[in-house]
């Protein structure tokens, strides 16, 4: 630590990272081994598959119809300057399908769900709620976090799955807007040549997006002090940090798909 | 590590029944940075029993009682709670002893995403999975007339008053059927019909459920209704403990100024 003119201690920016990242460690460890013992809290489970899967579905499937729209726009102007224009539904549809559809549903997921988790289950902490969880002799690790990060974990593919769906639909309306194609004709020549391998990774890859968002989420929620001051600022580094690591993870990720999947 | 001169004295799973204590505090200490807000507390509690524990705001009060349910770990010192030592006992443990234990916390701590039959329902939808949905309801029903609550289970706890989140909270740590009871400020911010109305509530089910309860609180009234033994802490220590009578008899000057302030 350095100190400040008036000889208070400033805390050191690198040790404070590397503690927050050993700490964060000894949560997902602790989580993980809650997650695998018995007694399983389904219900709750079953409850947050509901608050963080289906309650997205309306704002994913906005965010993708958007993509889908955009992309056929200026895929449209960019093939018909380089006379390519009968690639425009194989472009929308493999853009959508391999990256933009995971990166936004990703992104979309960071913010609403990143943010609710971290201010609910801090609003919990400063209130003693998960005192009182952990004194009523049940794991508020068990209960709080494993299920959301499990819920996070099997709802981020289905949410890709969406907004996949709605960005090529409505690819295929603004590119009929544009040059008129049926959307049999729009989707056949989308996936023209495509296999497995050129959605099931990327769909897949959303489970790491969905950890990372149950995980720091539910990690800075459980760890909050100092009351409201503490809830709004688990809420934000939820969704920052979140949104950032998902980011990471693609780049990664990416790389490591066509690795694998050459 | 607890020093090997602490070592806690042996007590078996069945320390009630022998007519040995169920709570017994040896020696405890426990710092917080440069602050020491618990300096060597020792005191026992029987069934049947309820000791006050008073002292200025900041005396490791509330502390003292997160140890107790194993919210926190001492520095030193042992906490015997119905014969394991919650310092150093297993998760497993713990969460066994917890079981035994009904605690209240200072500000009610119900689950505000839950109905108030939910949130007294709690520990019996985790801990009793034999109990049919029927017998749930019931005992949870039993609980909240016994607090005075009945017709209130389908409300939320945003909207009942302070006073009826603490019935809630009472009828929740009495749910399981605990041998112990711990109350952290039960009357902090009622107004005095509420605070009367939550000491008879203490002393009823103490007279009934014949529980060893500790009481944290800043209220001497509450605490010369409810309490069979007062102990006052100053500085992390405490400086006497006994009746109300013998803290009135007693000569130390910071028991001398506690009882006047408040009288």
């Amino acid at each position: 630590m350095s100190s400040t003119a008036t000889g208070e201690l400033r805390p050191n920016p690198i040790i404070g990272m590397l503690e927050w990242f050993g700490d964060l460690g000894s949560f997902v460890w602790s989580v993980l081994r809650a997650a695998v013992t018995p007694p399983f809290q389904v219900a709750e489970f079953v409850r947050q598959l509901d608050e963080i899967g289906a309650k997205s579905f309306p704002l994913v499937a906005l965010a993708g119809s958007a993509i889908g729209v955009v992309l056929a726009l200026e895929a449209h102007s960019s093939l018909v300057r380089f006379g390519a224009k009968s690639l425009l539904p194989a472009t929308v549809v493999f853009s959508i399908v391999t990256e933009m559809g995971p990166i936004i549903t990703g992104l979309i997921v960071s913010g609403r769900v990143g943010a609710g988790i971290g201010a609910e289950l801090a609003a919990m902490k400063v209130t003693e709620q998960i005192d009182a969880i952990e004194a009523s002799a049940v794991d508020p690790e068990k209960l709080l976090a494993a299920t959301r990060i499990c819920a996070c974990i099997i709802s981020l593919p289905l949410l890709t799955l969406a907004a996949s769906f709605f960005g090529v639909l409505f690819g295929w309306v603004a590119t009929a807007f544009l040059e008129p194609i049926t959307l049999v004709r729009f989707v056949s020549d989308g996936f023209k040549g495509a296999s497995f391998k050129d959605f099931l990774p990327p769909t897949f890859k959303t489970c790491v997006y969905g950890m990372i968002i149950g995980t720091v989420a539910s990690y800075q929620g459980m760890r909050a002090k100092g009351g409201a001051i503490g809830v709004g600022s688990a809420a934000t580094t939820s969704v920052v940090l979140s949104s950032l690591f998902v980011i990471l993870a693609d780049v990664i990720l990416v790389k490591v798909i066509l690795l694998l999947f050459p | 590590m607890m020093p090997v001169s602490q070592e806690p004295k042996p007590a078996d799973n069945k320390s009630t029944e022998s007519g040995e204590p169920a709570i017994d505090i040896q020696q405890v200490t426990k710092s917080f940075g440069p602050q020491k807000v618990l300096d060597g507390v020792s005191f026992q509690v029987r069934r049947g029993e309820t000791l006050a524990v008073l002292g200025r705001s900041g005396t490791g009060k509330s502390v003292l009682l997160r140890i107790i349910i194993g919210l926190q770990v001492p520095d030193s010192g042992a906490a015997m709670i119905l014969g394991k030592n919650m310092a150093t006992a297993s998760a497993a443990e713990i969460n066994e002893v917890r079981t035994q234990m009904g605690f209240l916390f200072q500000h009610a701590a119900l689950y505000d995403s839950l109905t108030v039959e939910e949130n007294v329902a709690f520990p019996l939808v985790h801990h009793r999975k034999d109990m049919l949905d029927s017998e749930r309801r019931d005992r949870v029903n039993d609980l909240l007339k016994e607090v005075g609550l009945e017709g209130h289970s389908n409300k939320m706890p945003a909207d009942i008053s302070g006073g009826m989140q603490k019935r809630v909270g009472l009828a929740r740590a009495l749910v399981l059927g605990p041998s112990i009871l711990l109350l952290d400020e039960p009357t902090a911010g009622l107004d005095p019909i509420s605070s009367g109305e939550i000491d008879e509530l203490v002393l009823k089910l103490q007279r009934e459920h014949q529980l060893a309860s500790i009481v944290v609180t800043h209220d001497m009234v509450s605490a010369k209704t409810i309490a069979t033994r007062i102990a006052l802490m100053d500085k992390g220590k405490v400086v006497i403990e006994g009746s109300f009578d013998d803290l009135q008899k007693s000569d130390e000057p910071f028991v001398s100024q506690f009882l006047h302030r408040d009288f």
